[in-house]
């Protein structure tokens, strides 16, 4: 294993690119769906930054806040999707801007 | 070197994947680029040594997460139509102010992590120093996980029993 | 005797109280029945009062109980009754009672007889209060008490702007008035710790020199409550439009009795005033100066009631110029004798007014002798009266001021002449008055007659008229014996024969030629001097100029709420932002996503920038 010479700053960059891919998706897309893939994305970019942080340093803990992660995502596809079945049923519509009652 | 190789050819793969999956019109479509995304991402965990990690990653994300995903676009039956609304939602007028901010972002950001050095990796974590890890100091966490994912059980419970009693 | 004095002002008083709770439940009789027959039990009870102090002439004070007691103030509703009380109580009630009889007939057929009835009563029981009270404090509250009724009787047409205004001006003007009085009555009570009228003028004797500043303050102020309550220069501008009220008011308030107050209230003061000879001087010059002011004001009046008004300031002008000698007895002499005449011309105004239309302006009367006699000869009376003709209850007064003003030190043959000046004027006016309302052409016929309740006041008014100088009043041992040697002859001459100078003037100008009558003493629009002297020597204009209108400003820049500006400014910023904020809570995902990542780029702008910014410094 002593061959792997993955640059840490690579690892980061492709981690930082997804995330800003993510909330670029989150910033143009106004379907709902389309706005919890944009999150999964995001969550997976830092997954990947403590991933590999942990790795830089050979310590487990980047991987347990892996897990931590992704319970979080676990947690929040699944009220995140039940949303989803509610605003199709009360708007007709999987337009968040359809569902902008919280308007101020 | 093939490990270096390797790493390249996941990362593009999963850039492009996400892109792909966030520029598309059709959410199945979307779906599929984004577990392709997935699946290199946890190449890449592999590759800078956390085999674990990347088993999760494939067997968690790409496969249960995704799969809640599948069922309920299914459910939605969106068809032809939400297509070509999507495709009306994604014009340059729309998407060009946002791409700006996060371009200007993605400077920011990659100018901090610039200064970073050393290898990605000093060595594969095993999955029993995980193990060990979790449920030693990381006790609270793995409770607070555990709580956390109770919540949602309950909080998606909530959502859709409402939704069958309704019968919408 | 003494059991029964404090049911002479409770009677009114019940009786008010009674009208005011029943006022519309009441048939008019009754309403008549217990409005004038409460004042006349009381005047009944005056009688009997003063038949006693007559026989038996010793004063004696009622202490009913305490009214307050604070720190080292203790005041008592107790009544002091000596000649000068009964005096002022036979004129508040006999006239009152006279006064009241008459309103029966003249109000029969106002909708608002019972309230008139109560205000009225409500009056006559503050007023005898005040002449009553053995303490500055409750004559106070009886000053106070008819001061509200004026103002409630002057503005009892309320249904006229006017009339509410004239009501307005009337109490605010007299409370300018009432409030130096009240610093005087705390500068005295501080100075010498009671307000109890017969320790207090003791005490100020043996406590003051004469001359002092205490007292010569003290008794400035009271004299400006005076001159308020009294209507005398510069305070006396309300009391013409107080002819807005009915005139049976004007006849009892602001001819006979309240207008009086202000003498009563100096002439009850007089030891006090005797210790100041400059309060006294400016008494005396107020006066003068008052009477010929108002005397001349009176020549170019066109409204009867107007021409009343004037010719009443003037008159107690006289009583101050009287008051201001030291001549107390003359003063309240001319007090009572002009309660009398002045009380019969309003009323015989009253019973014209009543009778043609409710028209006010004299050059449309006219002719009327022959129409009217009784309402003639009250006038014909109460004018000779009033310009002190010979052997007229006015003459006797009168006279007695004029020669106790030459009589004076120093400064007396000017009073003397300048009294005798408007003596002059007072008997042109009254006599172009009687003129012009009865003899010359008709102009307007008479629409009914007048009932005996109209004629039996002005006949016993016409009576005491006449035969009122004759009086002698119970005031010898209450005032300073008066220097009473008799002036040259031919002082007494020319002030007998000014009145007659003035009536023969009076006689050629209206009677004789009356073609020729100057114009502005018949329209005094005429010229620049009439219309100053029609206007009140234009002191309304000049008080409007400068202190109503610079107040009504400054309310109207205060009704803006300037301090609320700034507040306002305050609320108006935070709407604005609070509509910016609002705007920015769209409801839209992806507009907090938006704010979300431009908060995210500055704080890592932020992140970059302080650890370099550090580093360099």
């Amino acid at each position: 294993m002593q061959d792997l010479v993955v640059p840490l700053n690579h690892v980061l960059f492709v981690s930082t690119l997804l995330f800003t891919i993510g909330m670029l998706g989150l910033m143009i897309r106004r379907n709902i769906i389309f706005i919890l893939m944009s999150l999964e994305v995001m969550l997976n970019a830092s997954a990947l930054a403590f991933i590999a942080a942990g790795a830089h340093w050979g310590q487990p803990d980047g991987q347990v806040i892996f897990l931590l992660i992704l319970s979080v995502a676990a947690a929040e596809v699944a009220v995140g999707l039940g949303l989803v079945l509610q605003i199709q049923k009360r708007f007709n519509s999987l337009d968040m801007d359809d569902a902008n009652r919280m308007r101020g | 070197m093939l490990e270096l190789t390797l790493f390249y050819i996941a990362s593009t793969v999963a850039l492009f994947a996400t892109v792909l999956a966030m520029t598309r019109t059709n959410a199945i479509h979307a779906l599929i680029y984004l577990i392709v995304s997935l699946l290199a991402i946890a190449v890449i965990f592999f590759l800078i040594g956390a085999p674990f990690a990347a088993a999760l990653e494939i067997v968690i994300y790409a496969g249960a997460i995704m799969v809640l995903f599948v069922f309920v676009i299914m459910m939605l039956n969106l068809g032809e139509k939400g297509d070509a609304r999507e495709r009306q939602l994604l014009q340059p007028h729309v998407w060009l102010g946002p791409a700006i901010l996060s371009l200007v972002l993605l400077v920011e950001l990659l100018y901090l992590i610039s200064t970073v050095e050393g290898p990605a990796s000093s060595g594969s974590v095993s999955p029993k120093s995980v193990g060990l890890a979790l449920f030693g100091p990381y006790v609270i966490a793995v409770e607070l996980a555990s709580m956390l994912l109770l919540s949602g059980l309950v909080g998606s419970y909530h959502l859709g029993r409402r939704y069958l009693d309704r019968g919408l | 005797m003494q059991d029964f004095v404090w049911l002479i002002p409770l009677m009114p008083l019940i009786s008010a109280i009674f009208l005011m709770v029943f006022s519309s439940k009441l048939p008019p009789t009754t309403v008549g029945f217990f409005g004038t027959g409460s004042v006349g039990m009381s005047a009944l009870l005056t009688c009997n009062l003063t038949w006693g102090y007559l026989k038996d002439p010793d004063l004696f004070t009622v202490s009913l109980w305490t009214w307050m007691k604070v720190g080292e103030l203790s005041a008592n509703v107790g009544f002091h009754i000596d000649g000068l009380t009964i005096v002022m109580m036979m004129i508040i009630t006999c006239v009152g009672f006279l006064i009241h009889l008459f309103s029966c007939e003249f109000m029969e057929h106002d909708k608002s007889y019972a309230r008139y009835f109560a205000y009225l009563n409500m009056f006559v029981s503050a007023m005898l209060i005040l002449v009553m009270s053995d303490n500055l404090l409750l004559l106070y509250l009886g000053w106070e008490g008819v001061g509200v009724c004026s103002y409630l009787l002057v503005g009892f047409w309320y249904q006229h702007s006017s009339n509410g205004r004239a009501a307005r001006k009337a109490f605010i003007v007299t409370r300018i008035g009432d409030t130096a009085m009240m610093l005087g009555l705390l500068i005295l009570f501080t100075e010498l710790g009671t307000l109890d009228i017969q320790s207090l003028v003791s005490s100020a004797q043996v406590r003051w020199q004469t001359g002092d500043f205490m007292p010569t303050l003290a008794c400035l102020l009271l004299l400006a409550g005076a001159a308020g309550k009294s209507a005398q220069f510069p305070l006396h501008t309300w009391l013409p439009d107080a002819m807005a009220g009915p005139t049976p008011v004007s006849a009892l308030i602001h001819a006979a009795t309240m207008v009086t107050a202000g003498v009563y209230l100096i002439a009850r003061m007089h030891s006090l005033f005797i210790i100041s000879p400059h309060a006294m001087m400016v008494i005396a010059v107020m006066g003068v100066g008052t009477a010929l002011m108002a005397a001349f004001s009176a020549l170019v009046q066109t409204d009867i009631k107007r021409i009343l008004a004037y010719s009443t300031i003037s008159q107690i002008g006289y009583m101050f110029l009287a008051l201001g000698v030291g001549a107390w007895t003359a003063a309240v002499f001319h007090l009572m004798t002009h309660a009398f005449f002045k009380a019969l011309l309003f009323l015989g105004s009253g019973a014209i007014i009543h009778c043609l239309h409710h028209e006010h302006d004299i050059f449309k009367m006219g002719g009327l002798w022959k129409r009217m006699p009784i309402t003639f000869a009250s006038f014909l009376i109460g004018s000779s009266a009033l310009a002190a003709l010979p052997f007229t209850s006015g003459f006797f007064s009168k006279d007695l001021i004029l020669l106790s003003a030459y009589q004076l030190e120093e400064f007396g043959p000017i009073l003397w002449a300048g009294g005798l000046l408007g003596a002059l004027v007072t008997a042109l006016y009254s006599f172009r008055l009687v003129f012009v309302v009865f003899f010359g052409r008709i102009q307007t016929l008479p629409n009914k007659e007048n009932g005996w309740r109209i004629g039996l006041p002005l006949t016993i008014l016409c009576v005491l008229s006449l035969v009122g100088g004759y009086f002698t009043l119970p005031l010898s041992n209450l005032f300073p014996m008066e220097t009473n040697s008799h002036p040259a002859t031919w002082v007494e001459v020319v002030s007998i024969a000014t009145p007659l100078f003035g009536l023969l003037v009076a006689y050629i100008l209206f009677i004789k030629i009356p073609s020729r009558i100057p114009k502005s003493l018949t329209s005094p629009q005429e010229n620049t001097i009439s219309r100053f002297l029609f206007s009140g020597w234009k002191l309304d204009e000049f008080y409007d100029r400068l202190l109503v209108s610079p107040y009504v400003r400054s309310t109207s820049i205060l009704l803006d709420e300037p301090l609320d500006k700034l507040y306002n400014t305050i609320v108006l910023v935070n709407q604005k932002l609070h509509k910016w904020l609002s705007f920015s809570q769209s409801g839209r995902m992806r507009w907090y996503m938006v704010s979300v990542a431009i908060g995210f780029i500055i704080l890592l702008g932020i992140a970059i920038a302080i650890p370099r910014g550090l580093s360099e410094w």
